[in-house]
């Protein structure tokens, strides 16, 4: 391997600090119009370096899989310096072994709050919220601890009826023979009911809990969404909210819900307020973005896929692998970042202390190296449970059975009603390096 | 081949033989043995073949490496005699071996 080390002098991420707000401008390529084939034939031909995957552009277009079967191939390990003077410059780690390797480092690629978290752009330093899964061990192991119970199997258990007769409600009230959004009435409506059952929070406030998980991965330069400081402040009065529960729960017997597990855990009762904050934004994020665009997609996927759609109202029985493969498939969360904590070698590439080091699991999903045929969607593929959605090592997704429930549930109750659900449209998908998702999608059920 | 007794929490039993060198999650997989999920594909990356394994037995399995006990450490079901399953290989000396199994895999 030691042939292939090249000096990467000039492909060091800049340091901590060095980007400053408001941003600088971002340089994207001239082109003449952003219809989807010419950003694809874009990408496919651009000299590699000059792309800057982390633009929104790619992901709003969902034209960045252009790229990163290019990366795969030809350089699996590659640096991004473009616009280094808005994300400090990155490396793109897009085979699965190579995530594999990076996700079960720990050790070597910290996901620490304070050095810019888990996400390709930084955790902005005058507002850091530690959570746990931006902490590296000890903390992270009994504070993830101390959430972990509401999420296991047995747990789960308890929640399947109501899950099921939610599930149940919700479909029973869609209109038949005319176009709505299913994001709006289903994948929201299903995420936010949950959540505010997870949080002992009111249910008839649940679509606070979506606004929250939105405004908190909002990019707060793009037109429409909050600016940084406004931001700030609707997440500080979420922790408002939270804290009136908490002060509730805390002298109280416990109760089961999140914040009463947090309020009565050694290991967090005692957490300064942005804490507080940072573990509520995580859990708010982790179980409504991920679980949402999984319930958006999965029927976007049996859509474009009609034999697939076919194969599954014959056999019933398939739910439960299908969902393992609309999870691989879509990919909710595109990325998770790690920060080196000393030089070490990936793929053959050089990275410093202090490199900014993107694993890309939605690359990861698509490796034909290691998965057949990865761009088919297969709803009875062999083994898909074996798919890199969740992350692996210590920080891989905690709520992951739940999220299978639900889609396993919703699945199974939709073929019990609806011999057929149309997409109207292309759905529009979230303008995000990070949540990959939609933010809209017209269907129809037939009259 | 190595005769494993896999033990579902239930109390189910599956008697399989898994071929000499391999690991003891993909033993269960390819035996459709329920109960081990394998995610991770034998990383000891996640958990999700996860086992109990008797004492009696503890000196031929091996103990658990670094990595494997900080994924182990992390489960709400994780016991002293916890292991993964995907991090042990068949072997003579385990011929006969019992594999016991949480109720659920997480």
């Amino acid at each position: 391997m030691a042939t292939q080390l090249k000096d990467t002098r000039h492909t060091q991420s800049l340091p901590q600090g060095s980007v400053t707000w408001p941003l600088p401008p971002r340089m994207r390529p001239d082109l003449p119009d952003h219809d989807k084939a010419t950003l694809e034939s874009y990408l496919a031909a651009a000299p590699l370096e000059d792309v800057d995957i982390a633009d929104p552009l790619w992901w709003e277009t969902d034209t960045n899989h252009v790229y990163f079967k290019r990366l795969r191939a030809e350089a699996p390990v590659f640096f991004t310096s473009v616009n280094s003077n808005r994300h400090r410059g990155f490396w793109n780690v897009t085979r699965w072994n190579d995530v594999m390797a990076v996700d079960t480092n720990h050790q070597v690629f910290s996901s620490e709050a304070m050095l810019g978290g888990i996400t390709l752009f930084d955790m902005d330093p005058d507002f850091i919220m530690p959570m746990f899964i931006a902490m590296d061990p000890p903390k992270h192991d009994v504070q993830r601890k101390a959430v972990n119970p509401i999420v296991s199997g047995q747990n789960l258990a308890s929640y399947e009826e109501l899950i099921r007769s939610r599930t149940a409600e919700v479909l029973d009230g869609l209109p038949r023979g005319e176009a709505f959004d299913w994001v709006d009435r289903v994948s929201i409506e299903l995420t936010s009911r949950m959540l505010a059952t997870l949080f002992g929070w009111p249910q008839e406030r649940r679509r606070m809990l979506t606004y929250w998980s939105d405004v908190s991965t909002a990019d707060p330069e793009l037109p429409g969404n909050p600016g940084k400081e406004e931001r700030q402040g609707i997440l500080l009065g979420m922790l408002q909210e939270f804290t009136m529960l908490w002060n509730e729960r805390v002298n109280a017997e416990p109760t089961g819900d999140l914040v009463s597990m947090l309020a009565h855990n050694p290991a967090t009762r005692n957490m300064p307020p942005m804490e507080f904050m940072g573990n509520l934004v995580l859990l708010i994020v982790g179980g409504n973005d991920t679980t949402r665009n999984s319930i958006s997609g999965g029927l976007y996927f049996l859509n474009q896929n009609p034999a697939e759609y076919a194969k599954l109202k014959a056999n019933h029985g398939l739910v439960e692998n299908m969902v393992s493969e609309i999870i691989r498939y879509q990919t909710p969360l595109a990325h998770m970042r790690r920060t080196a904590l000393q030089d070490t070698v990936l793929g053959g590439q050089l990275i410093h202390k202090g490199d900014k080091v993107v694993m890309w699991y939605s690359s990861a999903n698509r490796d034909d190296t290691v998965l057949d045929n990865p761009d088919a969607f297969i709803i009875d593929r062999p083994r898909a449970r074996q798919h890199m959605a969740f992350g692996f090592g210590i920080h891989r997704c905690v709520g992951n059975r739940l999220a299978e429930l639900q889609l396993k549930i919703l699945w199974e109750e939709i073929l019990k009603r609806f011999d057929h659900i149309e997409v109207l449209d292309e759905p529009e998908r979230v303008p995000s390096a990070f949540v990959r998702g939609y933010k809209k999608m017209m269907v129809r059920i037939p009259a | 081949m190595v005769k494993i007794i896999y033990v579902e929490h239930n109390g189910a039993r599956h008697e399989v033989n898994v071929p000499e060198g391999e690991n003891l999650m993909e033993g269960a997989l390819q035996n459709n043995v329920p109960g081990i999920d394998g995610d991770c594909g034998g990383n000891a990356a996640c958990a999700t073949c996860h086992c109990y394994i008797p004492a009696e037995w503890e000196h031929a399995t091996g103990t658990r490496s670094e990595t494997e006990d900080a994924m182990i450490e992390l489960a709400d079901t994780a016991r002293p005699n916890s292991r993964l399953a995907c991090q042990i290989t068949a072997s003579a000396a385990l011929d006969g071996l019992e594999v016991h199994m949480p109720a659920t895999q997480h």
